[in-house]
């Protein structure tokens, strides 16, 4: 389930990617590596427990499945917050800088 | 239990390369060619080499933080020493290093694998719209 989840996430960042490309605004790009690289990793770990338990791997159980579910969401929120953190201290588009400074002539107007 | 290092200490590797690599770049003049994007003929620069490393390195570090996630997810690994809970005794510690000659060499042989289908497609894709231009021309 982790996979599974870990695999939408990776097409889904890749396809908003080739959307806004060749602009790279956002810093998608990452996220889609950080996706693919875990997907192919948890790839890899499946295999290898296929090869040890067979095909129970597909048969898991309900509580399995959830824990699962929980841990690949909890998966892609991380990698949500890596990414959203990195975008903001990297301020591709200069909102956090325009915000942290204004015009002299301004200084006596209201800025929020 | 400890495959994620395995390929977070290949990430390290790729990382110190990748900058060896920038610095290197810096110094040389870079190569100007002619493509084709969707009707006309742009000037354009090919991907540096330490931008293709940093791919390989981008899956690794992404791939590896996600897997350690996982890992105190399940307990595996804890914030204090040995921080590997299969290192506190000497079966686990080897059943360890078992996973991380496998399971996590494998890990890093398929993302490398993938990573260099990745330059494969790169160089195909670029050299048809640098060889579109010289028959238009």
């Amino acid at each position: 389930m982790t996979l599974l989840i870990t695999i939408f996430a990776a097409v889904i960042s890749t396809a908003i990617w080739y959307k806004n490309a060749p602009k790279n605004e956002m810093k998608t790009g990452m996220l889609c590596f950080m996706f693919w690289g875990a997907s192919l990793m948890w790839f890899v770990d499946a295999c290898f427990e296929y090869a040890k338990v067979g095909a129970a791997l597909f048969r898991p159980s309900a509580q399995d499945m959830l824990n699962d579910m929980f841990l690949g969401l909890a998966v892609v929120a991380l990698a949500l917050v890596v990414w959203i953190v990195s975008v903001l201290v990297k301020d591709p588009k200069g909102v956090i800088r325009a915000k942290l400074f204004y015009k002299k002539d301004a200084s006596d107007k209201d800025v929020d | 239990m400890g495959c994620f290092i395995v390929p977070a200490a290949e990430a390290v590797v790729t990382t110190v390369v990748a900058k060896a690599v920038k610095s290197k770049e810096k110094e040389k003049e870079k190569e100007t060619v002619t493509i084709q994007t969707e009707n006309r003929m742009e000037e354009a620069v090919a991907i540096p080499t330490s931008k293709k490393i940093g791919w390989l390195s981008k899956m690794l570090w992404g791939g590896s933080g996600l897997l350690a996630f996982e890992h105190l997810w399940h307990g595996e690994v804890v914030p204090f020493f040995p921080f590997l809970t299969a290192a506190s005794n000497k079966e686990d510690a080897i059943a360890m290093l078992h996973e991380m000659s496998t399971v996590g060499t494998t890990m890093c042989l398929v993302v490398t694998g993938v990573w260099a289908l990745m330059l494969v497609a790169a160089k195909s894709i670029s050299k048809k719209a640098i060889v579109t231009d010289t028959i238009k021309q």
